[in-house]
């Protein structure tokens, strides 16, 4: 819902079927264009902040202090608390469009697919082609259409989430619209964010997208057996990506040649098992509890089912 | 970033705040920005103005605090002020900063008859 590339949450829709219908908005917007002598560059981003002290009315004034993203943050939480339920390993992959996400998943979830059950949520503003590619692999996708949206927000993955029931112990790939710019503020209720970049992009992406190389926890440098054919600086990119977020973890990787890859699903598998053993753990604590509260009803004699 | 969401968002703020605290009409909007919220406020004030309109809140004023972003090098343990990112620490170079404030994005108060 940008400003400049749409707006609204008109159109979007669940595997094909319509979901939330709303007004569309008007649009003519136009970015201010500074002659500041650095060539045709259109910013959006350097107005002066304009404080007004407001006027003196009728009106009263409520305080209020409450998060702007907090509806999506109260969702994303609800997400997080399903995913740990299920013992679900939820990844949210970012990137722009062509970096090979849906490439390189469908050769992670084939790779996967032994060891684990893996499901997949994929958002983009059109199109169903993404999910029935996925689907080929065997795994389970519900395909997301934002419409004129530009990400997926916590609402629409736990509408999603919803049709890949029954899902447990398993490893969830949400893939975001193709952007590296909104989907870095919404919090879907992931366990990490996953930026892939890919060698034929520039080195200096990192620096370009900087929230969202703020957000994510690792980076897949993805395409690397076109290095040899790019003039594409590895170090530089790494170098870029650490300034805006100096804990970042890297892996360089080809979906294509497999290069790489067994270092990202070792990754994937050990996230996975995480959320697993946590799952089980809180189930048998859940036992031990109720197994507590039984043994304190039958010393009162009132035995559980004697009702 | 989506300014446009945003501002749907405080539309369902003020919305979810109108019964609560027995307003009708909303005159005026403050809200808090941080310089790391990904927030371009020119973006923020045209969304406003078309989000706003047919709701309680149709012509109200926005106004805009902004925050500062700071960031504590870890290497050389300053506090010091960034503007983006990827700015290095101002005191030593050193590109290690965790930051500690500027990503608000807040609706602080509202003037509402």
């Amino acid at each position: 819902m940008c400003t400049v590339c749409g707006c609204g949450e008109g159109n979007l829709t669940i595997d094909g079927s319509s979901h939330h219908p709303h007004p569309e908005h008007r649009h003519e917007h136009e970015p201010h264009h500074h002659g500041d002598g650095h060539g045709e560059t259109l910013h959006y981003g350097q107005g002066p902040a304009h404080a007004h002290a407001p006027g003196l009315s009728q009106s009263r004034m409520v305080r209020i202090e409450q998060d702007i993203l907090a509806k999506n943050g109260a969702y994303a939480e609800a997400n997080r608390r399903r995913f740990d339920e299920l013992g679900l390993f939820a990844l949210n992959l970012v990137s722009s469009p062509g970096s090979g996400k849906t490439s390189l998943l469908t050769a992670s979830i084939r790779a996967l697919q032994s060891r684990m059950p893996v499901a997949v949520i994929e958002g983009d503003q059109q199109t169903q082609n993404d999910a029935a590619r996925i689907r080929d692999t065997g795994a389970r996708a519900v395909q997301v259409n934002t419409g004129k949206g530009c990400h997926l927000d916590a609402h629409m993955v736990g509408h999603a989430l919803d049709h890949l029931m029954p899902l447990q112990d398993a490893v969830l790939m949400i893939e975001n619209v193709g952007n590296l710019v909104c989907p870095a503020g919404f919090d879907l209720g992931e366990a990490h964010k996953v930026a892939v970049l890919s060698v034929t992009e520039g080195e200096d992406k990192p620096l370009k997208y900087p929230d969202m190389f703020h957000a994510a926890d690792l980076m897949l440098l993805n395409k690397v057996d076109l290095l040899p054919h790019l003039d594409f600086d590895v170090a530089q990119c790494i170098d870029y990506a650490r300034r805006i977020n100096p804990d970042l973890t890297v892996i360089q990787l080809s979906a294509t040649t497999g290069e790489g890859m067994e270092a990202w699903l070792d990754w994937v598998a050990a996230g996975w098992q995480q959320a697993v053993t946590r799952r089980r753990e809180s189930v048998a604590a859940l036992k031990r509890r109720i197994a507590e509260l039984e043994a304190r009803l039958e010393a009162a004699g009132l035995s559980p089912g004697a009702a | 970033m989506h300014e446009m969401s945003l501002c749907e968002g405080v539309i369902q703020v003020i919305e979810a705040q109108a019964p609560q605290q027995g307003f009708a009409r909303v005159l005026g909007v403050t809200l808090e920005v941080g310089a790391l919220a990904g927030v371009e406020l020119d973006a923020l004030r045209f969304c406003f103005e078309v989000v706003c309109r047919d709701t309680l809140a149709e012509g109200a004023a926005l106004h805009i605090r902004e925050r500062a972003g700071l960031a504590h090098c870890f290497d050389c343990g300053s506090q010091v002020e960034v503007a983006q990112r990827f700015d290095a620490c101002g005191a030593c170079g050193s590109y290690r900063l965790q930051v500690t404030a500027g990503e608000e994005l807040r609706i602080q108060e509202l003037e509402v008859e």
